[in-house]
């Protein structure tokens, strides 16, 4: 017994000073490496060549990208001076140029009280559809996509297969039939037509799938099991966290579809207090085509710079997270 | 310690022999609410097209089965086919300039030699965040002959160009498209790329590699797997154009922009202006059978590699 524990003892003092020895050897090594890199970066500077890390910034490619980038935002620029004319300047004045008034804000007035202020109403169906039904798809996407993550459980690769499939299926595959089916349960012209279709979301799934596989680690589920957690409170006291990026992502992408979405409303509704925005502001535009229409270009314009602003704004805050979202969604092999 | 471990590990083998021969079933518990919404508004109403599909809808004695004969009548539509080559000229022009200069812009970025980086990421993307609605709209406005940018510009430089002459027309929409969807693509290609880890760019710069041949060998390599998804998704977008000629139909003068200018404008007046819903599930299913064999064609193996 007190043999083998001096022994014990030998070899833990032998290890230790073998550690030392270690540590010796792996400090002079990251010292050669410094000394190769300095080196290394003379030459490149001396070359030419760029260091990765550190590049030198080529005015070319900026003068190139910017012209792309100009292409980019200039209906945006287009947008924003447009609406700042009445519908008499908007006709007859140069398309960037201002107008001889300025009345942006007698615009957005206008906007708001024209027709008894349905623009409004417009606003808050796009809401309500965005919140319910984004939102909601994003849980669904979630949740499967944690599922197929996390578990193998039967029917898996069936669902991996039907989703694929069904990326391709044109919309209006569905969309004749979809409408057909809820005109018989009585669900068109109610919010129910715009919401329940809304809450599928293949991209959402796919990219929450990929996310959970990566951000949440199983040695963390099968502890909580463990300690007797359910899979229920498994997944919203851990997961959830681990999940956010992508879940904020997600919520991103399902909202603009939801927000954006035209081909939906368009055969689901038919009453305009049910409208969205988008169908709203293509009827505000249609009426300049009609017969005896009175032309509201200018409020069909500052309305389109309304709709915008809340996605382009929520783009602009969470660059962050949508950024790093979609960069883990591209990792896996 | 020693023994806690042993216990633990065979605790895990337990697991996992238990888990290889009995079912889990507890991924349900978070999968049902996706499959129950996804039967109900895809498996079903397209089983429910198929099955409409074969039906007719007559003035006297109301709908009667009549087998294949949709079909039949479709394969002689010469506006069916019409839309078809449309679109599928579309496709052809279209989309390789948009994913060139997606593919293009998102290298630029990556290589960090822009002044700017940030400013450029953020900008090609912002158009993906505006509704088709309002794009068409603005372009619409732009292009107009009368009063828009195009206008002007005719009126400065004393030419006729026109925007809206049928001839060009597929061209000013695929200007739109590749407006809103350049940016979407780019950040596609741009996540993938970021995921190379820079100690690659390191050792191959320490090589005597060029940039040309980091981007050859590393950078565009690594595109290949993002550009099937790009390609799949560009596809089936292009051939369900509907929104731009549908919203541009109304600023557009006289008849260009026809009722069956793109297969789902057919689809979409047959069914809810011409009362021939039939007529148009089966429409719809030949499309769907039609761009799904073209994206499997093109792409989808490599995708389903990338999913796996």
């Amino acid at each position: 017994m007190s043999a083998a524990e001096t022994s014990a003892r030998v070899s833990a003092a032998g290890l230790r000073a073998q550690e030392r020895a270690a540590k010796k050897a792996e400090r002079e090594r990251q010292r050669r490496i410094e000394r190769d890199e300095a080196a290394e970066r003379r030459r490149a500077a001396k070359a030419g060549f760029a260091n990765v890390n550190n590049p030198r910034r080529s005015m070319l490619m900026t003068v190139l990208c910017a012209v792309f980038a100009v292409y980019c935002l200039f209906p945006f620029v287009y947008l924003l001076i447009n609406a700042t004319k009445t519908q008499a300047d908007f006709t007859s004045t140069f398309g960037l140029g201002f107008g001889k008034s300025f009345a942006l804000w007698d615009n957005i007035v206008t906007v708001f009280t024209y027709q008894e202020g349905i623009f409004g109403r417009w606003l808050i169906n796009t809401l309500l559809y965005v919140v319910v039904g984004a939102g909601g798809a994003t849980l669904l996407a979630i949740m499967g996509g944690y599922a197929l993550a996390k578990f193998r459980f039967p029917g898996r690769k069936a669902v991996f297969a039907v989703i694929i499939g069904s990326i391709s299926v044109p919309g209006i595959a569905l969309a004749v039939p979809q409408f057909l089916l809820f005109a018989k349960l009585g669900l068109t012209n109610t919010p129910w037509a715009m919401i329940i279709p809304s809450l599928i979301s293949p991209f959402g799934l796919y990219l929450m799938w990929i996310f959970s596989e990566q951000a949440v680690p199983t040695e963390l589920l099968e502890a909580a099991r463990v300690d007797g957690a359910s899979e229920w409170r498994t997944f919203w006291t851990i997961s959830m966290p681990l999940l956010a990026p992508g879940i904020v992502t997600t919520a991103l992408f399902t909202i603009v579809a939801t927000w954006n979405n035209y081909f939906l409303p368009l055969i689901m509704l038919k009453d305009s207090n049910w409208y969205p925005l988008t169908i709203g502001l293509n009827q505000w535009k249609d009426q300049a085509s009609t017969a005896g229409g009175q032309a509201i270009q200018n409020l069909v314009i500052t309305g389109s710079l309304i709709t915008i602003i809340p996605l382009v704004i929520a783009f602009l805050m969470l660059q962050k997270y949508w950024q790093s979202g979609l960069a883990a969604g591209a990792v896996k092999e | 310690m020693a023994s806690a471990d042993v216990a633990a590990t065979s605790v895990k083998t337990d697991g996992a022999r238990v888990n290889k021969h009995k079912a889990d079933w507890r991924g349900w518990k978070f999968m049902w609410p996706f499959a129950v919404v996804f039967v109900f508004v895809f498996i079903i109403p397209i089983v429910y097209a198929v099955y409409i599909s074969f039906f007719k809808k007559q003035m006297i004695g109301g709908t009667r089965f009549v087998g294949v004969e949709n079909y039949a009548r479709l394969l002689q539509d010469g506006q069916f086919w019409s839309s078809v080559g449309r679109v599928a000229l579309f496709t052809v022009v279209q989309v390789p300039i948009m994913l060139f200069l997606a593919a293009a812009m998102a290298l630029a970025i990556d290589s960090m030699k822009l002044h700017g980086t940030k400013f450029f990421r953020i900008s090609t993307f912002l158009p993906y965040a505006v509704p088709a609605v309002v794009s068409t709209l603005i372009w619409g406005f732009v292009y107009g002959a009368k009063y828009g940018l195009v206008g002007s510009l005719n009126g400065f430089l004393g030419t006729d160009i026109d925007m809206f002459d049928p001839s060009v027309l597929l061209a000013s929409i695929g200007n739109i498209n590749t407006w809103e969807f350049t940016g979407y693509n780019m950040l596609i290609f741009y996540s993938s790329l970021s995921t190379i880890p820079h100690s690659l760019y390191e050792a191959a710069s320490i090589d005597g590699a060029s940039e040309w041949q980091i981007v050859k060998s590393i950078k565009l390599p690594e595109l290949r797997g993002s550009l099937a998804i790009t390609v799949i998704f560009s596809i089936i977008g292009s051939f369900q154009l509907f929104n731009e000629p549908s919203i541009l139909q109304s600023m557009v003068p006289g008849n260009a922009i026809t009722t069956y200018y793109t297969p789902n404008m057919y689809a979409y007046n047959l069914s809810f202006s011409g009362n021939q819903s039939n007529y148009a599930a089966a429409l719809a299913i030949v499309m769907a059978v039609i761009t799904m064999a073209i994206a499997y064609a093109v792409q989808l193996r490599s995708m389903k590699e990338q999913m796996r």
